[in-house]
């Protein structure tokens, strides 16, 4: 049962894994029984599941993900929206006004119109037909403020952090509400315009240095640092 | 004229650009060099210069164009005005458009069609300076632009040509060699899968000399590929320390 490769070690397309007792996980294939490296990444095991964690990849819709899209379109009966994804998605005025829609009372472009940013879940996606989005849910619906930043969509589990607690410790930190879209695309709302620019100074580090160990602690380091500098003159005031 | 004709190889088995029968001509990768597009590579293969550049996967337009069952590969190879001595209309020529159905075709069993249902990926290739050899060349740098683009594959692509100069069969054939020579062979080659995606064959070879080309083509294919991925890790690599420090 052997394996080719160190952990965390950067392989190319076509590199050769493992052999044997193990499982293809993500982005790995198998051929002859052989598992093959299908991205650039780095390869780590989970158990006997051999995964490539992808340094560059593009979203693949999923039933469930909370994704945040651009409406691109203003359609009969609901709307097209960008999702960052290979297909556009839809989302159908029915969803959204939680009656029955008549054409001829509702104006749909009086709700959403193009350019408008939305968080939303994907209700459905199959290969044949594109995702369906949905905004019924609470929290979901249209953003009307704070700020969108885009990182590669294999580093979201990165920014989310081991049972979600990098996030929840930038959320602590900076006093920022943060949606994670799964497609790579995160909307930061907090007080002050301040606490936003942290929080992605913050999640931009988290995706540049997201291969590295132990960066929920410096993370946590340079929001401390960076809160030093702004907090200090209240603090001073305090005492 | 063909006795005015300089030897174009000597009897030591020196070519005239001073290179020996099987050796490579110099080469250099670059990966990610075009920020607009999803992925890119750039490749100088001797005096050969190509620009590589890789959309998608992304939803098909001309929408009719799209598979119901499977992603489109969409290869466009174009030659710059200036990239031969005399100027090239920019309009695509016939040998262009063969040269990107080929291109098309080597690539398309490396990567993952039955994924990605009614989408297609774009590759622009564009050639500024060509000096033989440029399909080869396209290849190689149109497997690393897809690989960048972060589109699933199953190996790296490597192309590399051989053939047949006098009576020789050497490797990697550039522009006066192929035009005076006897015959090219070009190979595209997945050296993991040990899988010939490409070949072709100009001139004439008997059946040995065929397969000494061949395998030579696969064997210049392999070292081409060691450096594929060497600059697709250079890219990352760069990240990583910058990341690191």
């Amino acid at each position: 049962m052997p394996v080719f490769f160190e952990k965390k070690q950067l392989v190319t397309p076509g590199e050769l894994l493992a052999e044997g007792e193990y499982l293809p996980g993500e982005n790995t294939f198998v051929e002859q029984s052989k598992i093959y490296a299908s991205r650039i990444g780095l390869v780590d095991t989970d158990n006997k599941k051999v995964n490539v964690v992808a340094l560059r990849a593009f979203y693949m819709p999923k039933m469930g993900d909370i994704v945040i899209g651009t409406v691109i379109e203003v359609g009969f009966n609901g709307w097209t929206v960008d999702i960052k994804a290979p297909y556009t998605a839809l989302l159908r005025a029915s969803d959204v006004l939680s009656r029955p829609f008549k054409p001829q009372n509702d104006e749909l472009s009086a709700v959403l119109t193009a350019g408008d940013l939305i968080v939303a879940k994907i209700a459905s996606y199959d290969r044949a037909h594109d995702p369906q989005l949905t905004v019924g849910e609470p929290g979901l619906g249209k953003i009307t403020r704070g700020q969108i930043l885009h990182v590669t969509p294999t580093k979201i589990p990165r920014v989310i952090g081991r049972k979600g607690s990098m996030i929840s410790m930038i959320k602590q930190e900076t006093n920022c509400q943060i949606i994670l879209g799964l497609n790579g695309v995160i909307l930061v709302t907090g007080k002050s315009l301040e606490d936003e620019e942290l929080a992605i100074d913050a999640i931009k580090k988290i995706e540049d240095e997201s291969h590295t160990s132990g960066l929920t602690d410096r993370i946590t380091q340079f929001l401390k640092e960076r809160k030093g500098n702004t907090v200090n003159v209240e603090e001073n005031k305090n005492e | 004229m063909n006795e005015k004709q300089e030897k174009l190889i000597d009897k030591k088995g020196i070519r005239l650009d001073g290179r020996k029968a099987d050796e490579l001509r110099p080469l250099k990768l670059q990966v990610g060099v075009l920020s607009n597009a999803d992925g890119s590579a750039y490749i100088e293969h001797g005096k050969n210069k190509i620009l590589a550049a890789a959309f998608g996967p992304r939803e098909m337009h001309p929408k009719h164009l799209a598979m119901p069952d499977r992603m489109v590969l969409r290869c466009r190879y174009h030659m710059a005005p200036f990239s031969v001595q005399e100027r090239k209309s920019p309009a695509p020529s016939r040998r262009e458009v063969e040269l990107s159905k080929v291109i098309k075709e080597c690539l398309e069993p490396a990567l993952f069609l039955e994924l990605y249902p009614r989408t297609g990926v774009d590759l622009y290739i564009e050639v500024l300076q060509a000096d033989g050899g440029t399909r080869c060349a396209s290849i190689t740098a149109a497997a690393l632009a897809i690989a960048d683009a972060g589109v699933p594959m199953r190996d790296l692509v490597a192309g590399c040509a051989a053939g047949k100069i006098d009576d020789t069969v050497v490797l990697d054939l550039y522009d006066a060699e192929d035009k005076l020579g006897a015959a090219d062979v070009p190979v595209a080659y997945m050296p993991n899968l040990n899988a010939i995606t490409l070949l072709q064959m100009d001139g004439i070879l008997t059946s040995d000399e065929f397969e000494k080309a061949v395998n030579m083509a696969m064997d210049g294919c392999k070292k081409i590929y060691e450096m594929q991925k060497e600059a697709l890790k250079t890219k990352y690599m760069v990240v990583k320390e910058e990341g690191e420090e």
